[in-house]
């Protein structure tokens, strides 16, 4: 009698929890959606100038998304690339050749590293631009450079953990075939093991695009400000988008600019949603569900 | 050439990992150089505890660390029930499809940027607190930041949550079926006593979601530098401290104290991850 009451109420509970969780987020997309879609379209992103006379940058975009749009790109595309080689390469390490003292070292300060707060990893390359400030070069502050290393820390650990998991993932039966035949752990590693977990460590590297697409904490004590135009150097400032959008929330002097803002929240959400499908699909359709696929292998 | 090849690519490997490795001690090492001068009195764990106030050459992080505890415990309790419920809905209380349906769309929560979540709060979260709460002031507080956060770390709970059902046996689930048990009673008997590790570890991980995240608490929790009173007063996070710093001084030591949150926030960070590995290897795991 007692469970049966409990479990209604457990039910009810349970319903009650979905609801709201799902409601409450679709309801404030839906806001972000219904207040921000007006404002999209190319004057949002290119302001008055010609769409390609601002992609070839002959001229200057002043009041339009572009330049952070660009900003967010050339610091996501840099870091991710610095991450990527060491990642992948500690990855394999971590999979393949590490022993078990070396695994638990390791595998402790990487998960330290992964929970860093991201403000705290801003706190670092900011303190490193200080530091390069003072001891090397004078005319050294915080830039492009600065919150490309930093990032790079950011999501280190989840390119090594994702290619660490993914090869550690393969069957046996993939791991010895190649070593069997005479092929050495190297020639293993590099024609069989990696192209074998291709897809999970691709997947990785996806949702690591998105975390570093929208980190804002560390970018803003790193070199990035309001208005900078496109990116010309690694030694200069830059603009991004999930900064645009918080300094828009407080800065607005103007309809228009805060318009502006729901724009570009509509855009990053956007990237964040596609680049969170695209590493969901690879995922599934590279890796296939377990079973079946590695039926066909050996059918 | 193969035994060179062989022996370069190991250490390129291993200098890779170790590398890595050692970046989370870089961090440490850089916050620590950095606040050495307030740290070096012996003056780190008073400073925790003491009022800020410039003015009389106050520089402790007493507003701050109490900002954090509320704002981020505040949050825990609105997103527990949230989870659990969500968990228990996936675990068996609801229809598969729709359990499916909902696995994919918190994990899509998970890629949903704070910043966005900070933005929303402002317009459309911040004007409804302002009108339900009078004592709210401009509805920039303790309450609105934490309803907010706790969208943002219950898709963690979450998942660890329901890592923590996953990993029940399956030969008890399956026993208690054939015992006729119904989806309810399975739930209560079997899978939620043996879970319990994995909804510690996930409070712990939520709870470290929370104190790590800025931009939340800097938009919409007010960054009033006072010890709240109240969850309706505003309030400052260790993390919107850091956001805030004003760099005009880097010799003050109200520029110092900035690695002292910082340091804070990293062991507090440590302390958890360590946590969670105990809890995991328990679990048979790590």
């Amino acid at each position: 009698m007692n469970i049966r009451i409990l479990g209604g109420c457990l039910r009810v509970f349970s319903w009650g929890a979905v609801l709201l969780l799902t409601g409450s987020v679709l309801v404030l997309l839906g806001y972000l959606l219904v207040k921000g879609v007006p404002s999209l379209g190319r004057e949002l992103i290119f302001g008055q100038v010609d769409v390609l006379d601002a992609v070839l940058l002959r001229k200057r975009v002043f009041d339009g998304l572009f330049p952070a749009i660009a900003g967010t790109l050339s610091v996501v595309l840099l870091s991710v690339g610095l991450a990527i080689p060491v990642g992948v390469c500690a990855g394999i390490y971590m999979s393949e050749f590490a022993t078990v003292l070396q695994q638990r070292v390791f595998g402790l300060m990487f998960d330290i590293l992964a929970g860093i707060p991201s403000i705290v990893i801003g706190l670092f390359g900011f303190s490193g631009a200080i530091f390069i400030h003072k001891y090397v070069s004078n005319d050294f502050r915080p830039c492009l450079a600065v919150s490309v290393v930093a990032l790079a820390f950011l999501v280190l650990p989840y390119i090594t953990r994702t290619t660490q998991a993914s090869m550690q993932g393969l069957s046996i039966q993939t791991r010895q075939a190649a070593l069997a035949l005479g092929a050495t752990r190297v020639q293993n590693i590099f024609y069989v093991l990696l192209p074998q977990s291709f897809s999970g460590i691709l997947s990785g590297i996806i949702l690591a695009i998105g975390r570093c697409a929208e980190d804002t904490a560390v970018i803003m004590l790193t070199g990035v400000v309001a208005t900078a135009g496109i990116p010309g150097s690694l030694l200069g400032s830059y603009e991004a988008l999930p900064f645009y959008i918080y300094y828009i929330s407080s800065q607005y002097t103007d309809a228009t600019e805060l318009m502006s803002g729901y724009g570009a929240a509509i855009i990053l959400l956007v990237v964040c949603a596609v680049l969170f499908v695209l590493a969901f699909i690879i995922k599934r359709r590279l890796a296939g569900p377990a079973g079946p696929v590695a039926g066909e292998f050996h059918g | 050439m193969t035994r060179v090849t062989q022996q370069t690519a190991r250490i390129v490997f291993f200098i890779s990992a170790a590398a890595s490795a050692m970046a989370a001690a870089l961090v440490f090492g850089f916050l620590l150089v950095f606040g050495f001068p307030l740290i070096g009195g012996g003056e780190f764990f008073s400073l925790l505890a003491r009022p800020w106030s410039p003015g009389q050459g106050l520089y402790g992080f007493l507003p701050m660390t109490m900002g954090t505890a509320a704002i981020s415990f505040l949050s825990i309790v609105f997103a527990f029930p949230l989870s659990l419920g969500t968990v228990c809905f996936m675990g068996g209380l609801g229809p598969a499809r729709i359990s499916r349906l909902l696995d994919g769309f918190v994990r899509f929560m998970t890629g949903i940027p704070t910043v966005i979540y900070g933005f929303l709060g402002i317009f459309l979260l911040v004007p409804v607190v302002r009108t339900l709460f009078t004592s709210a002031g401009s509805g920039m507080c303790i309450l609105s930041a934490s309803l907010m956060l706790s969208l943002l770390v219950s898709p963690t709970m979450i998942i660890f949550f329901k890592d923590g059902f996953d990993s029940v046996d399956f030969r008890y689930i399956r026993a208690a079926d054939a015992l006729g048990a119904d989806s309810v009673q399975r739930l209560i008997y079997v899978i939620l006593p043996g879970a319990w590790p994995g909804i510690v570890t996930g409070v712990i991980m939520g709870l470290g979601r929370a104190m790590g995240d800025t931009l939340i608490a800097l938009m919409i929790a007010g960054n009033a530098v006072h010890v709240p009173g109240s969850i309706l007063d505003s309030a400052r996070t260790l993390t919107s401290h850091i956001a805030l710093v004003s760099a005009s001084d880097y010799e003050s030591l109200a520029f110092k104290s900035i690695f002292a949150c910082g340091l804070t926030l990293y062991v507090l960070n440590a302390l958890a991850v360590i946590a969670v590995r105990r809890l995991g290897r328990k679990r048979g795991q790590v």
